[in-house]
This record gives C-alpha cells, structure tokens and sequence, in this order.
C-alpha cells in the first residue's frame, strides 16, 4: 500500500453505531490497470486487503474440507470503503482479471450493485473474459477508460474491440483522481437507476417504461 | 501484518475454526457484524479479537484483514459467535425481494445522492 500519498489516519475510522447495510461494487480490470488506485482514490480508509480460500475447481467456499490438500489455493484482493449516509455504507473490490480468477468474481459478484470495468486501451484483450463473465452473471457494468496517455481512440473503436453492446455505458477517467473516479461510480449507478426503475416501470404497466 | 492461511498449518487453521469446516450461517462479505458481548477470560483469543472489534459494526471482509485470516475461517468463527449470541449480523438488503435481481431503484437513489456529496 501506498501510504505515503495518503492523508488518512493510520487508524482506520470506524462506522457509525447505526450502519446496517452494505453494498458492493465491484471493479474489475487487468493487471496494472489501475483498480487499486481506484479503490483508493474514493475510499474513506485506506485500502485493505485481505483473502479468500478457493477450491482449484472454483468450488464453494464455505467448506474447509478441501484446505487440507492440494485442492485450495488463496486469492488476495483489495476494497476500499464509503460511507454513504448513516445506515449506508458501500465497499468497493479490486478483483484480479485474468481468467484463472474467475471463481473470485463468481464470490464477488454475488448480490453485488453492480461492475465497473476498468481498461487500458494499449491492452484492451485483457478485459474481454471480464465482460464474458459479468455478461454471463447479468452483472450490469460500465467500462472506464484509465487514460495513460496512449494513441487516442474513439469511444466506437473501444466498443469495437469489446463487443460492447450500445446499452453498455463507457467513461473516460483518471483512477488517480477523487473527483474522477467518483463519477466514474455515478456512471454506474445511474445506469442500474434506470435499468432499475425501467423494469420497476414495465412491471407496473407505465407508460414511456418500455425499451 | 502476517498472512496466515497462506502458508499456514491446515490444522491450525481447523484449531481456529474448532474442527468445524463449514459456516452454519450466511456471511455475505458486506454483512455488518456487531458485538452482543464484552470478551470474557477463558475465550478463544480470535473471538475475543472479534468481539472487540466489533463493537461499532464491521462488515466481515473488514474483520478477515485485520485479523490476517482468510474470509472463509471468519465466517466460520462468525456463525459460531451468532450461535452462542455474542454477535449479531446485519446482512445487505438490496433488492427488497425482486425477482430479476436488480437493486430497489430507491436504495440506488439514497446510493447516488450519497456518491453526489463526497
């Protein structure tokens, strides 16, 4: 961890008596890419890290069972953490990209809000089993383009490379920026808002909901 | 901070756990854990760990790197606390029951203007 640049405490803040609900966003992106960075530019502590147990089969992993023998591996990841309000409260993942971690995501994304996807375009493949995945979970996500400073390409060219649907929401951003990164998180989750009320809409038969 | 469970004796891992190899109850990572109890002497000394850190909640995850274990061994010791009433656990409430999984539209509004005022 990069304490130095830091103007936190070195002692974590602690929540507030009434803090009853946690979110989850998650973000995911190749090595490098910059998640950590993300992570901390917006959290209100430092960022942790911490670790799960998994089975090499990417099994459940709330059995031990299988930590005795050559079958369980450990996957270390990053999270960082804002207080919305004072129930509210929202920890942000860095989850490694690359395939072999995909039973990670799996962990992660379960009951999560929601993904973004982080990319440099001098390594655009690095992302595309990412947004196989979240696709496959029906993880609603944007992709944020971390700008390091490349040969320029258009928004089109990205979603190109991507595959990415026209419904996919895309942002330019720098992770090392607070200010940057937190509309980064507001991309997000005003796409889940109106993917959210548009259901909420279609559901209770409202006009102008459907599409 | 030392990293156990890496490269840590299993049996010490199941020393911690008390031989159990699976959490009674659901942790989610983001669960808030919040201590029903002051440690007492004779307590296992991760327990006690546990509940002083919660004594203001502490989502699961948060508990996993401060006490340098892996999630999966602190979901253990957790669903053993809530069994003995040490603890207790607030779990996320997202969705308020919908079918399609997507989060309550009022929840992500509270998310937004929350995300507004940093």
């Amino acid at each position: 961890m990069d304490s130095a640049t830091s103007d936190r405490p070195a002692v974590r803040s602690h929540l507030g008596s009434q803090a009853s609900n946690g979110l989850k966003i998650v973000i995911v992106g190749g090595f490098g890419v910059g998640k950590t960075t993300m992570v901390r530019s917006v959290s209100d502590i430092r960022p942790l890290n911490t670790e799960e147990i998994m089975t090499r089969a990417g099994q459940e992993v709330d059995d031990l069972t299988g930590v005795t023998g050559k079958t369980s591996t450990t996957v270390a990841f990053d999270f960082g953490r804002i207080s919305l309000n004072e129930k509210t409260v929202l920890y942000l993942f860095g989850a490694p990209g690359q395939e072999r971690f995909w039973f990670l995501w799996d962990r992660l994304f379960s009951g999560t809000l929601g993904a973004v996807v982080l990319v440099d375009t001098r390594r655009l493949q690095d992302s595309w089993y990412a947004i196989d995945r979240l696709e496959h979970h029906g993880t609603p996500f944007v992709v944020a383009r971390n700008d390091f400073g490349g040969p320029a390409h258009t928004h089109e060219q990205i979603r190109d490379a991507l595959d990415l649907p026209a419904d996919v929401p895309m942002i330019d951003c720098d992770a090392r920026s607070r200010a940057s990164s937190k509309s980064v998180l507001i991309e997000l989750v005003t796409h889940l808002y109106r993917l959210s009320t548009a259901r909420e809409g279609a559901r209770a038969g409202a006009p102008g909901a459907v599409g | 901070m030392s990293r156990r469970g890496r490269d840590e004796d299993p049996d010490r891992l199941y020393t911690l756990t008390r031989g159990r190899s699976r959490a009674s109850a659901t942790f989610d990572l983001v669960t808030l854990v919040v201590s029903e109890s002051e440690p007492v002497p004779g307590m296992q000394s991760e327990h006690r760990r546990i509940l002083r850190l919660c004594r203001y909640p502490t989502a699961v995850v948060e508990l996993a790197a401060d006490l340098g274990l892996p999630v999966t061994i602190v979901r253990i010791m957790l669903s053993d606390l809530l069994d003995q009433g040490l603890i207790s656990a607030r779990h996320p409430r997202t969705s308020a029951g919908r079918a399609d999984g997507l989060p309550d539209s009022q929840l992500l509004e509270q998310v937004l203007v929350g995300l507004r005022n940093l």
